[in-house]
């Protein structure tokens, strides 16, 4: 007869284990992408495949640098970072606005949230048209304008629930004090809530980062970005894959860095600010 | 009497700019949508006299349309449950202490935020018939050498392209899962266990209840998702073989971006927009987003 003890030991091991071989699992896609991504063209292309490269080798990204792959990866940066600071900015004081004084009441936060549900396919074939009206296509101003409203929404939604969770009274005490309402903003409200300004820009980040239908339609070579610039590596009968692989990590790598600081705002951040984590 | 008309100033001064943004690039182009969609713009056709509901009623004989719609409601239809229970299973695995859990999650939740662009350019190296691990390690379990085309072949394009979508959102589901459980009142779990209420039982009476609002968002997200799936896609099959795994968002792309048929892409955008804002306004009812 086991004791409960060693029953909870051997169960503790059970799920000790299935965590292990769940975990390679789902990580496994992503060594393999890395794994690829250093090794030379002959192991890439040597059969059986190799699971593990020969030697670290970076020439896959000197390649990339050289031919002029990498300003891809800058273009992103450029656009995403843009962005996400506007949007943060408009965002959060907008969401003050509504978390404070109400604002439109529901149906203006409700509206708002409703604008992200939009499906980009339908909202992107318009706004072409529109911007090349504009003469906008292709430019880093247009591509920062489409990621600053599609990203609106998200930072408004986040940054009310966040202010909403920040006491009123510092505020009001800081009001009493002859601070200006701006004041209050800059020296109150933004130090109060700056762990939540800071996981919203990450996410806000992300997904501008890692969009790719909004940079399909609306550029062609100037303001390509890496994502767009991956599929430009798929060829009709071989695919370039140690350009694909160094190019998906060098997208790839940054986000993880970041994410790995986020892991407390996570779950908030993903689920829409619905679930606190 | 004057601070509070500097108050209502204020308040409208800081919604301001965001709003002008969002209605530029939010309201602007639906109504804009609306009017080309009844015009009869084409790639050779540049005049925009109106001619009625005819890119409505074409929308009605377009089987590829439908087919597109149709492909995608089958992935969504697919790969949300399989997301969801296997995601809510990792959860209950998880949920408990166990040694190295953080680090196990800090590595489950990587691809939730890789670009799907990237997911699908990394599943297509997996399924690669020659060089891929996929074949590979097929070939170890049969003892002969494996070259399936995943990604060509039409009855396994649909498990290919399915298997990188539940790769990289079952962690998702997962982490919101978790929270969700984490909160579950543990003295009704305890009461539960006293009265002598096996698991299942437990589960159905008190776990399922309390964590179904997270739940419910969790599935309205990825649902939406689902529904507008492209970029793996795009990566993995381009809709291929044929327009065999072309959801509505390709379809769309195809018609607007190749085919330049502007009034008649308009017409489905819009078709699109009224069929997800019907299931969002059904599921908002019975979601709770707003707390």
């Amino acid at each position: 007869m086991m004791t409960i003890k060693q029953r909870a030991t051997i169960r503790t091991a059970l799920r000790l284990v299935a965590a292990v071989v769940i975990t390679l699992i789902f990580v496994f896609p992503m060594y393999w992408l890395f794994m690829i991504s250093f090794k030379t063209p002959e192991e890439i292309y040597s059969f059986p495949p190799k699971w593990y490269p020969g030697q670290i080798h970076f020439a896959n990204y000197a390649v990339l640098f050289k031919d002029g792959d990498a300003k891809t990866v800058w273009n992103s940066l450029v656009v995403a970072g843009s962005s996400t600071i506007i949007a943060m900015f408009l965002g959060t004081i907008c969401a003050y606005s509504i978390a404070r004084f109400r604002t439109g009441g529901e149906h203006l936060a409700n509206w708002i949230i409703s604008q992200r549900m939009i499906p980009p396919i339908a909202v992107v074939f318009p706004i072409f048209l529109l911007f090349v009206w504009l003469h906008l296509v292709d430019t880093y101003i247009g591509v920062i304008i489409l990621y600053t409203a599609f990203n609106l929404p998200y930072v408004i939604w986040m940054m009310r629930g966040y202010i909403l969770d920040i006491p009123k009274a510092l505020e009001e005490s800081a009001l009493v004090d002859g601070c200006t309402r701006w004041q209050v903003i800059w020296k109150v409200v933004f130090p109060m809530c700056r762990a939540g300004l800071f996981a919203t820009a990450i996410f806000t980040f992300v997904f501008a980062w890692n969009d790719f239908l909004f940079a399909l339609v609306l550029t062609r070579s100037e303001a390509t970005t890496y994502t767009v610039q991956i599929t430009h590596f798929f060829g009709g009968q071989s695919n370039f894959w140690a350009k694909i692989s160094a190019m998906s990590v060098l997208g790839t790598l940054p986000i993880f860095i970041a994410v790995a600081f986020m892991q407390r705002y996570l779950v908030r951040g993903i689920s829409l600010g619905a679930v606190k984590g | 009497m004057r601070a509070a008309f500097a108050d209502r100033n204020f308040k409208y001064l800081l919604i301001g700019p965001a709003i002008f943004v969002l209605l530029l690039i939010g309201v602007f182009p639906l109504v804009y949508l609306l009017i080309v969609s009844f015009q009869g713009i084409t790639m050779t056709e540049v005049s925009t006299e109106f001619v009625g509901g005819r890119n409505y009623a074409q929308l009605f004989d377009d089987v590829r349309m439908w087919e597109a719609l149709l492909h995608t409601v089958i992935f969504t239809a697919i790969a949300l449950p399989i997301e969801l229970l296997l995601g809510l299973a990792m959860a209950q695995l998880f949920l408990e202490k166990l040694p190295g859990r953080q680090i196990f999650i800090a590595l489950l939740v990587l691809p939730v935020v890789v670009s799907p662009i990237v997911s699908g350019a990394t599943w297509s190296l997996l399924f690669d018939h020659r060089f891929g691990p996929i074949n590979q390690v097929i070939g170890w379990i049969t003892g002969n050498d494996t070259a399936i085309l995943w990604t060509i072949k039409p009855n396994l394009v649909y498990p290919a392209i399915i298997a990188a979508e539940i790769w990289q959102w079952t962690p998702f589901m997962f982490l919101l899962l978790l929270a969700a459980l984490a909160n579950v009142d543990k003295s009704q779990l305890e009461a539960a266990s006293i009265d002598g209420a096996g698991w299942w039982r437990t589960f159905f009476r008190i776990v399922l209840p309390a964590i179904w609002p997270v739940m419910a968002i969790a599935i309205l997200i990825r649902g939406l998702d689902l529904f507008r799936l492209f970029d793996i896609i795009w990566a993995l099959t381009r809709g291929g073989p044929g327009t065999m795994t072309e959801t509505i968002s390709m379809f769309t792309y195809v018609k607007g971006f190749q085919q330049f048929e502007t009034s008649y892409t308009a017409a489905v955008a819009f078709l699109v927009i009224i069929l997800l804002s019907a299931v969002v306004m059904l599921a908002l009812k019975r979601v709770e987003l707003a707390r």
